[in-house]
């Protein structure tokens, strides 16, 4: 039997919880980590370069004169900054990620793998169309399925997010009207609809007419028959809806505004709860924008680019925007020129070059590897997961849709409202913040504007139900805590565990400093 | 003495003569929170009533100011977007957002006065 002759303690110390200060302000080996500013001299530098003879200007006297003032540092001293920073980062890959309506699930590896393929990855937009068959080929299966998925016969790829798709399909439509030679300045969007939709309207020069909701937080074909009229171009409705309920009325509503020579914008922002049981198309749909990086997981929120291909109705395809795949013989083509565009129309183009290929891989992978049956099984996994949140706090936290007994059942995302929150002296915020130093990013709050203090949650298909049980464990300890009120503490300081504590929004907003200044400058002019 | 009305978008409206000032009530300033910056019409503009002229932003949400009658606007409150804070100090007195010379009295008739919007805001 071996002794422990080197004197090692086998039991941790007698800890205090009283909080220590350090002299360096890091918090055990969570580093307080300054700007790289702060930590650069103009003196230093991580590489050797050789001295450069002076070279002529040629710039007639509007050289720079003065340092301009970039921080020197070593390598190892940049490594160190940016995998710290990356430290403090919350991600999907680090924890659940409740974001209503913003369907932060997993990014398979496999899909990683795929778009680092060195036939795919090291690829470049400017090569001869010849070289890039393979890939052109890939974009061709990917929009082949996201037609197939959505019911409609056409899709451009190339937007590079949702509200990006939102002008797309928004443009086609626009486009289609100044065809009929039919001025219409109206676009109507439900009182739930994602900030985004009458942003774009209004960007466009629409007007922007809002309809309101239904008791029940649906958006009847009644509201939309009263609104419309011979002004109005096209309706932006989402759906499932931002409450995380299904629009039950809206082949009805599709049938009203078609009627009125109005076209269908659907937000497809929450697409993953209907994958493989509802096509749009079916609906009346003229246009969608799907967000790869949601609905088909490639990743989003800070960890890599969005992408938001649009699916178009017959009467929208012609004006789909360059560039498009076309087969010629046992070619593909991408058509990059009005003039190449035959019988097409398009309204122009959104993107340099043809959309974010890295997406189009991951999203291709994700639908490949799950397959018909795998994604439609995703989406009714989605919805279990929202409906288990749901039932399992429905006791506690109040649901402004939720029915009487609060049984009616969501689709991918739960919503509740502050209701069960009133004369506790807690907010929203503050129920959010807390959750922080619980180690859980909140869900989405204050959104929709419909109903007063939301707190939407959406869980996504990825977690296990132990991960679920851990979460809904967690808001049940927080909102028994909040309606007991003995230790409000938890709540109005939170977050009390984070790198940084509560910050004070309104006067970030009101004296914002968007630029950093030494305190003594190093820098003579700019 | 001035007549004071109320519409249900929470502007309240104030008319002398010809003249009425405009602004958002307390209760719409209290339910936006900090305000962080508000953006007024331009002078010279004719606005139609319940048209959106002008927008105040809080922390938590933006919004449009709508102006509950017809007119042409012809005084702004411009010190506003350089202390838009004063919209929580002082939301139904210093704190107006533009004038607008009426075209339309009679509009004033469908708006509430003071006791019917306080009770408008309590149902609601």
């Amino acid at each position: 039997m071996a002794m422990n002759t080197q004197g090692r303690p086998t039991a941790p110390g007698t800890t205090s919880s009283t909080e220590i200060q350090t002299y360096t302000g890091n918090r055990g080996l969570d580093h307080e980590e300054p700007l790289i500013f702060e930590i650069g001299d103009t003196g230093r530098t991580g590489v050797d370069l050789p001295d450069q003879p002076k070279a002529q200007s040629r710039l007639g006297g509007l050289e720079r004169g003065a340092e301009i003032g970039l921080p020197g540092l070593t390598e190892p001293e940049t490594m160190r900054h940016y995998v710290r920073l990356s430290r403090k980062n919350y991600a999907i890959d680090s924890g659940l990620y409740p974001l209503g309506s913003c369907t932060m699930k997993h990014n398979p590896r496999l899909n990683e793998k795929m778009a680092r393929l060195p036939g795919i990855g090291d690829i470049h937009p400017l090569q001869p169309q010849s070289t890039v068959q393979g890939a052109i080929q890939l974009m061709e299966r990917l929009a082949h399925y996201l037609m197939e998925l959505t019911g409609m016969p056409a899709v451009a790829l190339s937007p590079k997010a949702g509200a990006h798709g939102e002008l797309c399909g928004m443009l086609a439509i626009k486009a289609a009207h100044e065809a009929k030679g039919s001025k219409r300045d109206v676009v109507l969007v439900p009182d739930s609809a994602h900030g985004t939709n009458p942003a774009t309207a209004a960007f466009m020069g629409y007007r922007v007419k809002s309809i309101p909701a239904m008791a029940d937080g649906t958006v009847s074909a009644e509201a939309v028959r009263a609104a419309i009229g011979p002004d109005v171009a096209a309706i932006m409705l989402t759906n499932p809806n931002t409450c995380g309920l299904f629009e039950r009325e809206i082949v009805e509503i599709a049938k009203v505004v078609h009627e009125a020579g109005a076209y269908f914008y659907c937000d497809g922002a929450n697409f993953n709860a209907i994958v493989g049981k509802v096509r749009p198309g079916d609906l009346g749909v003229d246009a969608m924008h799907i967000n790869l990086h949601k609905t088909f997981s490639t990743p989003h929120g800070g960890g890599g680019p969005g992408a938001g291909p649009v699916v178009l109705s017959a009467a929208l395809a012609p004006y789909a925007p360059l560039p498009f795949i076309r087969k010629d013989g046992d070619k593909l083509a991408l058509v990059e020129d009005a003039g190449a565009a035959g019988d097409a129309k398009p309204f122009g183009r959104l993107t340099a070059f043809h959309g974010q290929m890295g997406m189009y891989v991951r999203a291709l992978t994700y639908m490949l590897s799950h397959g018909t049956d795998g994604m439609r099984q995703a989406s009714e996994d989605a919805v279990l997961s929202a409906n288990y949140v749901r039932a399992n706090l429905k006791d506690l936290m109040s649901q402004p849709f939720g029915g009487p007994t609060g049984d009616r059942p969501c689709m991918h995302e739960v919503l509740f409202d502050d209701a069960w929150l009133k004369d506790t002296g807690v907010t929203t915020l503050d129920f959010a913040k807390a959750m922080i130093d619980e180690g859980y990013h909140p869900m989405t709050m204050y959104f929709p504007l419909v109903v007063h203090g939301a707190m939407l949650i959406e869980p996504t298909e990825s977690e296990s139900k132990q991960s679920l049980d851990q979460f809904i464990g967690t808001l049940r300890f927080l909102a028994n805590e909040a309606r007991l009120g003995n230790d409000k503490t938890r709540f109005k300081e939170a977050p009390m565990l984070a790198p940084r504590r509560r910050l004070d929004e309104t006067r970030a907003a009101r004296e914002p400093r968007l630029r950093w200044r030494p305190a003594t400058p190093k820098v003579a002019a700019e | 003495m001035a007549i004071e009305k109320f519409s249900k978008d929470h502007e309240w409206i104030r008319v002398e003569g010809d003249i009425a000032t405009i602004g958002i009530t307390v209760h719409a300033q209290d339910q936006l929170g900090d305000v962080v910056f508000v953006e007024v019409p331009e002078v010279g503009r004719k606005v139609a009533a319940d048209e959106a002229v002008a927008v105040v932003e809080s922390v938590k949400a933006a919004s449009d100011v709508y102006s509950p009658v017809t007119g042409e606007v012809i005084e702004t409150n411009g010190g506003l977007s350089a202390t838009p804070g004063l919209v929580n100090e002082d939301a139904e007195g210093k704190a107006w957002f533009f004038k607008v010379r009426l075209s339309n009295p009679a509009e004033l008739d469908a708006l509430m006065d003071r006791a019917g919007y306080d009770a408008f805001v309590k149902d609601s």
